[in-house]
């Protein structure tokens, strides 16, 4: 049985933190780090935070994004996240200096995370898995795919994560191993499925669908981060569903982490 | 000038302010507990409440569009044996009356809830939703004929002696014949507008955008819309209106106030603004003081003076 009690915790009002820093690491991929002390505190793997447009734009609706990296010392949040509309493109434009109001952390993340995990990231998905990562510090291997070597953008200093070993693989072969993550993820576990703990995956629905049935084939405990539209982000306004073996569960709330073998995906 | 005087009695639901949270956005409110002041709110409408559990449209669920958001919650809640035990105790130790919303999809569910209902304490009014546009079944096809309007509000009537509000869907020819049955069976006070219906596609996927294909607009895009609803309404029902349809604002809220609203509710702004509430609260007093108006009734309908039309 699954438990939805895993990370929820109180978090206020909305609030406005000033940006330290915001960069464009390739184009249409953002890295926008905040002064977010009272967010850092008591942020969990897997958890998001909600940022707010500023008044009187056409788009409103805050907009969800995971967090990539916390610094306790600095109190400082680092968000890495794609430009998809012109939401998410208001964030990749906020300036050094700037505030911007946001709301959490939100939601329930990832468990806690056994010794030689398998932690697969596609694409940008690779977001909220470098932020597990870097808070379990134990020896794991991570899979970070991508159709080309042009989305395989997370900054290499990023990935210096103590225990982790990246494995990169592209599908036309451009960087890293030719194949899709769950090639690569099928060879590991064909070799010696006994020797990993759990599986952590975020990325696209089809990706995180064969992670699902890879982890289920080989008994492996497998938990999977999904995205939706979301518009409150704290499980009221019941918009960002996702079917399950128990009913429609929120996103916001309930996940974005859910155990693999609960998701209904369809296509 | 004294303190103005914001109170309003809405069909008989005595307000402390004029200032609504609308049916949906915040749910049946708990979460929103913690994170918005609930001191300028006269009253919160619960989310759509079933006699059994809904279990909700197929996602996605909703999608932002130019200054709207189009959305396809499908109604989903966990039924009104739910809603009495677990959700409505914790309800009414908050300040604001609490209104509830109900769907149904026969008459009889409609008689049933608003019966469940009306036995529990702390439940101060029922707000009849037959403007959903997002369910096929119930929902929007009590709103769009006259007559299914009268059953259904006259079937609820019966069961209940609370204020009774119903609200209207935009999706009709003509609203003031649906608000006139409304009337005519024994609604104490109307609301709305509800969502209008619209969609999209994505053009990577070439499908529609949400799940249920189509589904409601809201948001400040569709502010005229229902600000001409309400203008009607007034014209042609003598019980009082809650006005809604994209609120942002105390100008916002006046001008649905000045077309014929008692009082007003907010919704889709409640997701980027927590304290809108005490803002159109600050700006409806400022307003009144400014403009030496000692009551907020003093307001309600004032645009229609030297229309032909108004009385």
């Amino acid at each position: 049985m699954w438990s939805l009690k895993r990370s929820q915790c109180r978090t206020g009002r909305p609030q406005g933190y000033p940006v330290v820093e915001n960069r464009i690491v390739a184009p249409g991929f953002t890295r926008l780090t905040l002064l977010a002390p009272a967010i850092v505190q008591k942020a969990v793997p897997g958890q998001f935070v909600m940022l707010y447009p500023p008044p009187n734009r056409q788009q409103q609706l805050p907009r969800p994004l995971s967090i990539f990296k916390v610094d306790h010392k600095r109190g400082e949040l680092t968000l890495f996240f794609q430009v998809r509309g012109e939401g998410t493109g208001i964030f990749a434009d906020a300036e050094a200096g700037s505030t911007i109001k946001l709301l959490g952390p939100l939601g329930t993340g990832f468990p806690a995370l056994p010794e030689n995990s398998l932690l697969v990231a596609g694409g940008v998905g690779i977001a909220p898995l470098v932020f597990l990562a870097a808070a379990a510090a134990k020896p794991c291997s991570m899979i970070y795919a991508a159709c080309t070597a042009a989305q395989l953008v997370c900054p290499a200093a990023d990935l210096k994560i103590s225990g982790i070993t990246v494995l990169e693989t592209t599908e036309d072969g451009s960087r890293g191993e030719k194949g899709t993550a769950t090639n690569l993820l099928s060879r590991l576990l064909s070799a010696d499925a006994d020797r990993y703990g759990a599986i952590f995956s975020c990325g696209p629905r089809p990706m995180l669908k064969a992670v699902a049935n890879l982890g289920r084939l080989k008994g492996l405990p497998t938990w999977i981060s999904l995205e939706e539209r979301m518009a409150c982000g704290i499980g009221a306004c019941l918009g960002c569903a996702v079917a399950t073996r128990e009913g429609y569960r929120r996103v916001c709330y309930d996940g974005p982490v859910f155990p693999a073998e609960v998701v209904i995906f369809f296509d | 000038m004294t303190k103005p005087d914001l109170q309003v009695n809405l069909g008989g639901l005595w307000l402390s302010t004029p200032i609504l949270a609308a049916s949906g956005p915040i749910g049946n409110s708990q979460q929103y507990r913690e994170r918005f002041s609930t001191r300028a709110l006269g009253a919160i409408i619960v989310k759509g409440v079933s006699l059994e559990p809904w279990p909700g449209n197929p996602p996605p669920r909703l999608a932002e569009t130019a200054s709207g958001v189009l959305n396809a919650i499908g109604l989903q809640n966990p039924g009104l044996k739910h809603f009495l035990e677990q959700d409505l105790p914790q309800l009414t130790s908050a300040g604001p009356r609490i209104i509830v919303n109900i769907v149904g999809r026969t008459v009889e569910e409609y008689a049933q809830v608003a019966a469940g209902l009306t036995g529990a304490g702390g439940v101060d009014g029922i707000e009849i939703n037959i403007s959903c546009p997002n369910i096929k079944a119930g929902g929007i096809a009590f709103g769009t004929d006259p007559d299914q309007t009268y059953q259904v509000v006259k079937a609820v009537r019966r069961q209940t002696s609370l204020p009774l509000l119903v609200k209207l869907s935009p999706n009709v020819a003509d609203v003031t014949v649906l608000a006139k049955a409304a009337e005519a069976a024994g609604a104490d006070a109307l609301s709305l507008i509800n969502t209008i219906a619209g969609m999209l596609i994505d053009i990577e996927t070439r499908r529609p955008l949400l799940g249920n294909t189509f589904g409601g607009l809201s948001g400040r895009a569709i502010l005229p819309v229902a600000l001409k609803m309400v203008w009607q309404t007034a014209e042609a029902v003598k019980i009082p209106l809650l006005g809604m349809g994209g609120i942002s604002s105390a100008r916002d809220a006046l001008q649905f106030i000045m077309a014929g609203a008692r009082a007003v509710a907010v919704g889709t702004a409640l997701f980027y603004n927590h304290e809108l509430p005490d803002e159109i609260y600050r700006g409806l007093a400022d307003y009144m003081v400014e403009h030496n108006v000692a009551a907020l009734g003093d307001l309600e309908g004032i645009a229609h003076k030297g229309d032909d039309y108004y009385e």
